[in-house]
């Protein structure tokens, strides 16, 4: 018992970066993702096909790959260039990036989903009153668009808290990355990464609680 | 005043509008009738470029609007719309739906938009209903809101289009209340209706839209009463 209570300890000590990394990368993916959403319905066609090829790679190209990528291939091509050193310094800088970015994606499309499913009435009503196309977005369509993909954007959040594990490979020390230098000290594998799936557990469960809470009174706002 | 020069309008290969001649003038009333896919609901949407126009011009006293260098937001302040679907914003309670537009675009004080529609919804019989949200109102409750969230930009003209036809039928009396007083105060209007009752009694002006053109048009009397076109003929026996 002494092992598991020690693992999950140990664990925990790599929450705050996991749950820092992720919030930075939903924050930047939130940001990304609504201009590539907006870019993605634009009615020029240069901007739809950057938005359309920037989903594709991102989502059809496995995260670890991307974080090898960002982690080792860019400093070498920016050596290669400016013939100066280049190193991240702390690879927490690699976690946001790469996570932000491939969260900006999934972004894209939630979003997306969620403005087109807004009814053109409400356009319609918002421009034949003199509101601009951005007044329209920002006071009528975006309100109602959010309050629908709230639920996948947890989801999101949740599957994002998950996929930051694979950053350990490259060394930031996240939950994962404490529980497999714990286990390669103490030779406990099992307890450490009991501990290690026990801290995911809490972090995910209590995340689906509170994008239910957010749902629930959403939903009373609309009744009054 | 409104002018519409050979107005034209296709969707793809559709043409819905092959060539409208109008001028609705200050203060007149106008009901448009005609058979569905007409194109009179193409043709009221066209006046506030809801549609852009494939040829032809519009104008709002003497200023062009379907051109690219009229500022459309601006000319769209001045011209209401109500819409057979309501398109209250459901997120909002109704004295927000009727205060966004003179805050946002107008830049009115919050206190002062707040009385006018305090005001309007005294007018349109609804002043109990300040707080409520769309979705606790009837079909005609949520249409009479509509009519006082278009008013409440102080437009010149009003823009029905088909505002009774998703009503149940014992609340359309209360809506086509509402229109015939705003007509008496003397607010210009146009109006595709399928009620030839009301467009008798209020209209000082009908206008019969088949196939994309007007097809006749003139005072209620002559057209429910002595029509010359065969279509209009036909068209008023089925609905009359």
């Amino acid at each position: 018992m002494q092992g598991y209570l020690q693992g999950i300890m140990i664990a925990a000590k790599g929450a705050p970066v996991t749950l820092l990394i992720c919030l930075v990368a939903v924050i930047a993916g939130l940001v990304i993702g609504l201009l590539v959403a907006i870019a993605k319905m634009s009615k020029i066609k240069v901007l739809r096909g950057i938005a359309t090829v920037y989903v594709d790679v991102l989502r059809g190209t496995p995260l670890l790959v991307q974080v090898l990528l960002l982690a080792y291939g860019i400093p070498q091509v920016i050596v290669s260039i400016t013939g100066e050193q280049f190193n991240w310094g702390n690879f927490i800088w690699v976690g946001f990036i790469a996570c932000g970015i491939n969260s900006s994606a999934y972004m894209a499309e939630i979003i997306r989903s969620g403005l087109q499913a807004i009814d053109k009435g409400q356009t319609e009503a918002a421009r034949s009153l003199g509101l601009n196309r951005f007044q329209t977005m920002r006071y009528i369509i975006v309100p109602q668009a959010f309050k629908i993909i709230v639920p996948a954007m947890g989801n999101e959040f949740i599957t994002l808290i998950k996929e930051t594990s694979i950053l350990s490979v490259v060394g930031i020390r996240d939950i994962t990355r404490m529980g497999t230098l714990w286990a390669s000290q103490s030779f406990m594998s099992f307890q450490a990464y009991i501990g290690v799936a026990c801290v995911y557990l809490v972090l995910t469960l209590t995340l689906s609680r509170v994008v239910a809470y957010i749902e629930r009174r959403m939903a009373n706002g609309d009744r009054g | 005043m409104i002018e519409v020069k050979n107005l034209h309008k296709a969707f793809g290969k559709l043409e819905v509008l092959k060539g409208i001649t109008e001028t609705i003038n200050d203060k007149e009333v106008v009901c448009v009738i005609g058979p569905s896919g007409s194109g009179k609901s193409t043709f009221i949407r066209c006046l506030n470029l809801l549609e852009e126009p494939t040829a032809g011009e519009v104008f709002l006293d003497g200023e062009k609007i379907n051109d690219p260098k009229a500022d459309i937001d601006k000319i769209r302040e001045r011209m209401g719309m109500v819409f057979q679907s309501f398109n209250l914003f459901p997120h909002k309670s109704v004295m927000d739906n009727i205060t966004l537009a003179p805050i946002k675009v107008k830049g009115m004080a919050r206190e002062e938009a707040e009385a006018k529609g305090r005001e309007l919804l005294e007018v349109v019989g609804l002043a109990d209903k300040a707080d409520s949200f769309p979705a606790q109102l009837s079909g005609g409750q949520k249409q009479r809101v509509a009519i006082a969230r278009a008013l409440a930009m102080d437009p010149e003209v009003m823009l029905f289009d088909e505002p009774t036809s998703a009503l149940d039928p014992e609340m359309v009396g209360e809506v086509l209340q509402v229109m015939k007083e705003l007509a008496k105060k003397g607010m210009t209007m146009v109006i595709v209706t399928h009620e030839m009752g009301f467009a008798k009694e209020v209209a000082d002006r009908v206008l019969f839209i088949d196939q994309g053109i007007i097809m006749e048009q003139g005072s209620p009397k002559d057209i429910f009463e002595n029509p010359q076109n065969e279509r209009t003929k036909s068209f008023l026996s089925k609905v009359l």
